[in-house]
């Protein structure tokens, strides 16, 4: 049954990025083998993580070390590092690689980098606890979650100057944009909801609320929101509930909801193991078969195939895991 | 920050936020400017032993903003604890206020309105009824105080014709959320009936029913001791004998007094039934502490020391609680405190209320926050609200470690509820006895 599953992977080998919050990890994972090939130590308390468009450099934000340190991906060196307090999340603007957009979440402010010269180039203030941070496809609209006061932030790619601020349920984490840049699609961890928002008029176009039989709405906690680079599905992570939302673009309908809390069979310790649980964030394989997440209380990684929804394998990585990457190539 | 030096001694400690303006250069010093505080002189009578009032301005802003100024009477007194480490700061319970109001403002700096602190500190033998009129006076109508339950019911009482709410964040008594309830109050502070509760799901959940009761002679002590009582019926525990502590511990400066409480707890604790765990309902710091380790049998202490429910503990860093603990020490320069928890948890309702109400009209922030759509996070995983019956937060409660480590999270999974799990904890709608009455005034 295990080479059964090992052969239903991609044939090339995608490299996973996960950053584990409560060893001060990296887990590299090598996505044929689906285990970890390499343990990176960091600096204190890895989350948020970056990846250039090469896929040469991960930018890794080291909240208790109040620096981002820029590792190699070959050599797993620090390659540079940028100092900043208390880093939550950041944002690289894309295909340029620069600048990068860092949420400081003690200070509320967003920090801007140039992340070849290590330099800020400006700071923007956010509300309280800015969390999720998101660049337009276009690059000209940063937005920006404040958890504490529940905002969606929008900013200027060009002059820096907040455009608005929408009022979103409570504890917004995340926000992503769809691929066509007309939306932005933001979850709110109390609330138990995302609010998709119009990125030209900054007005709600909706409010989507999820259900899961059997479970008390208060256990329902969306994070981490990846969408298909189709923009027809996208995949919410519900935290506590163990299970991904699978909604339509389109519609802003719930199709389904994946568990990723159940019981797998691990080979190492020849037994069924509950695994899967909390997950936050979330990443595709480039081609689009898989995503992965990352699930913050069971220390481990689901691979759910997009084709069939089913969790088709579960790999146990470092303490906590927050976030996860996937390579380009 | 020159006005500093004018402030009183109590206010001095939690004056700067050294990291915001340290490192962020420019733009923080603009939030920074928002804590300049000054003594306002002309508010404060001549008298020495007057209330002194202090506000938190906030950052200057365009004339149009418009302002909510949040009333804090705040009980000054002195507080002995058996242990130094947890002798509460003077400005205990203010500072969670005036980090509620920062972090209203930088909100509010996006949505145009503006909040202050106005506090007053009054010490035990004074009227805090003459403060809540000063307030009344400057037009205040939402005011946070972390007085006892008796004084919590006279300013409700004196503020319900002048349409004040008042926040409790300090008293934990189930009388006043219950028989003698108040339609104008809502009480951050969790009751002794939802602190009982979230020990007695965790005990249940290790399976230690057995309980052996000390309580002290206060007389919320034996409230608290009932509250326990309550909490063993509701949850299937046992008490197998009730004791009181008599007497003051009183030894614990002299050169013997170590050896004394050696000898003594011991005795106190001899010849009971069998039991799993020795409970303390001990408000006032008398003698619990000196329970753990100091027991005839080798059973652990809960309740007032050892494990100790509480709204908050420095320790918890989960669901972002680490960001609030940074932010707090950035700016208090000390630990952040249950009281101050429930102090800002006040004030940042009223801000949430007033930023989905999107006025800064107290009825209308009011009503919002009474509602069916009002949650606050709060750092504890279910988010905050009100329960409509009595004006109590529903919240879960952290279990602490002597304040060492969080040791658990209550409601504990498997005790459900139709509504809520956090209703779970203290008095439910089917059993309350508060029967609210809008605009009724006693």
């Amino acid at each position: 049954m295990i080479l059964a599953l090992f052969a239903a992977v991609p044939a090339r080998a995608y490299l996973a990025y996960a950053s584990n919050e409560k060893d001060n990890t990296i887990s590299v994972i090598d996505l044929d083998k689906m285990q970890v090939v390499k343990t990176v130590p960091t600096g204190q308390r890895p989350r948020g993580m970056a990846l250039t468009s090469d896929g040469k450099r991960l930018l890794v934000c080291l909240g208790d070390s109040n620096r981002i340190d820029i590792f190699d991906t070959d050599s797993w060196q620090v390659a540079g590092s940028i100092d900043t307090p208390d880093p939550e999340y950041a944002a690289l603007r894309t295909p340029e690689n620069n600048p990068l957009y860092v949420s400081n979440e003690n200070n509320a402010l967003i920090t801007v980098w140039n992340i070849d010269t290590r330099k800020m180039l400006v700071q923007m203030p956010t509300g309280v606890e800015p969390e999720g941070m998101a660049v337009s496809p276009d690059g000209q609209l940063i937005v920006n979650t404040t958890e504490t006061t529940n905002m969606a932030q929008f900013f200027s790619y060009a002059t820096g100057k907040n455009l608005a601020n929408v009022l979103v349920p409570p504890r917004p984490r995340w926000a992503a944009f769809t691929y066509d840049g007309r939306q932005v699609w933001v979850s709110s961890e109390l609330g138990g909801t995302v609010t998709v928002i119009d990125t030209k008029s900054f007005k709600i176009l909706d409010t989507i609320h999820f259900a899961v039989e059997g479970l008390r709405s208060t256990f329902i906690q969306p994070v981490g929101i990846n969408i298909t680079a189709d923009d027809k599905l996208a995949f919410v992570a519900l935290g506590p509930a163990n299970r991904v939302a699978v909604v339509s673009v389109p519609e802003h309908k719930v199709l389904s909801y994946v568990a990723t809390g159940q019981s797998v069979y691990n080979a190492t310790v020849k037994k069924y193991l509950l695994v899967g649980q909390r997950p936050w964030h979330m990443a595709f394989t480039p081609d689009g078969k898989y995503l992965l997440t990352a699930n913050g209380l069971s220390n481990d990684v689901s691979v759910i195939r997009v084709s069939d929804l089913r969790v088709i394998n579960t790999i146990p990585v470092g303490q906590q895991p927050w976030m996860i990457l996937v390579s380009p190539h | 920050m020159a006005a500093l030096r004018q402030i009183p001694f109590d206010f001095a400690q939690t004056d700067e936020m050294p990291s915001r303006r340290g490192v962020l250069g420019g733009v923080a010093a603009a939030v920074c400017a928002g804590f300049a505080r000054s003594a306002r002189a002309a508010d404060v009578p001549p008298a020495a032993a007057a209330p002194q009032s202090t506000s938190v301005a906030p950052p200057q802003l365009a004339a149009e903003v418009a302002s909510l100024t949040i009333g804090y009477i705040h009980w000054r007194h002195d507080v002995e604890t058996i242990s130094l480490i947890f002798t509460p700061a003077p400005g205990n319970g203010r500072a969670g206020a005036e980090v509620g109001v920062a972090d209203n403002n930088t909100t509010g700096r996006f949505l145009q309105q503006n909040f202050v602190l106005e506090t007053i500190s009054v010490r035990t033998e004074q009227d805090p009824v003459a403060a809540l009129n000063t307030l009344i006076g400057k037009g205040i109508r939402l005011v946070v105080t972390d007085r006892p339950a008796s004084d919590v019911l006279r300013l409700a009482d004196a503020g319900a014709p002048h349409g004040v709410t008042i926040f409790n964040a300090g008293a934990p008594d189930d009388a006043i959320r219950e028989a003698n309830c108040r339609p104008n109050v809502i009480h951050t502070a969790p009751s002794n009936a939802m602190l009982a509760d979230a020990l007695a799901q965790y005990l249940i959940w290790k399976r230690w029913p057995r309980w052996l009761l000390a309580y002290g002679e206060a007389p919320d002590d034996l409230l608290l001791a009932e509250a326990y009582r309550r909490a063993a019926k509701v949850f299937g525990a046992h008490i197998v004998a009730d004791r009181q502590y008599k007497g003051t511990a009183g030894s614990r400066e002299t050169d013997s007094g170590l050896i004394d409480l050696q000898k003594q707890l011991p005795v106190f604790t001899q010849n009971a039934p069998e039991y799993d765990v020795l409970i303390c309902a001990d408000q006032h710091s008398v003698f619990a502490d000196y329970l753990p380790y100091r027991t005839w049998d080798a059973r652990p202490v809960a309740g007032s020391a050892g494990l100790m429910p509480t709204s908050w503990d420095p320790n918890s860093t989960e669901f972002g609680g680490k960001q609030m603990q940074d932010r707090f020490m950035a700016y208090a320069h000390r630990f952040m405190t249950a009281l101050d928890m429930n102090a800002w948890v006040a004030v940042r309702m009223i801000g949430t209320a007033a930023s989905y109400a999107q006025s800064l009209d107290p009825d209308k922030i009011m009503a919002y926050m009474r509602g069916a759509d009002f949650q606050l996070g709060a750092y504890r995983g279910l988010s905050l609200s009100i329960r409509s019956w009595n004006g109590q937060v529903r919240q879960a409660i952290l279990l602490s470690d002597s304040g060492r480590t969080v040791v658990s999270l209550s409601p504990q999974p498997g005790f459900l509820h139709e509504v809520t799990v956090l209703d779970t904890l203290g008095t439910d709608k089917p059993e309350t006895a508060c029967k609210l009455q809008a605009g009724r005034k006693t």
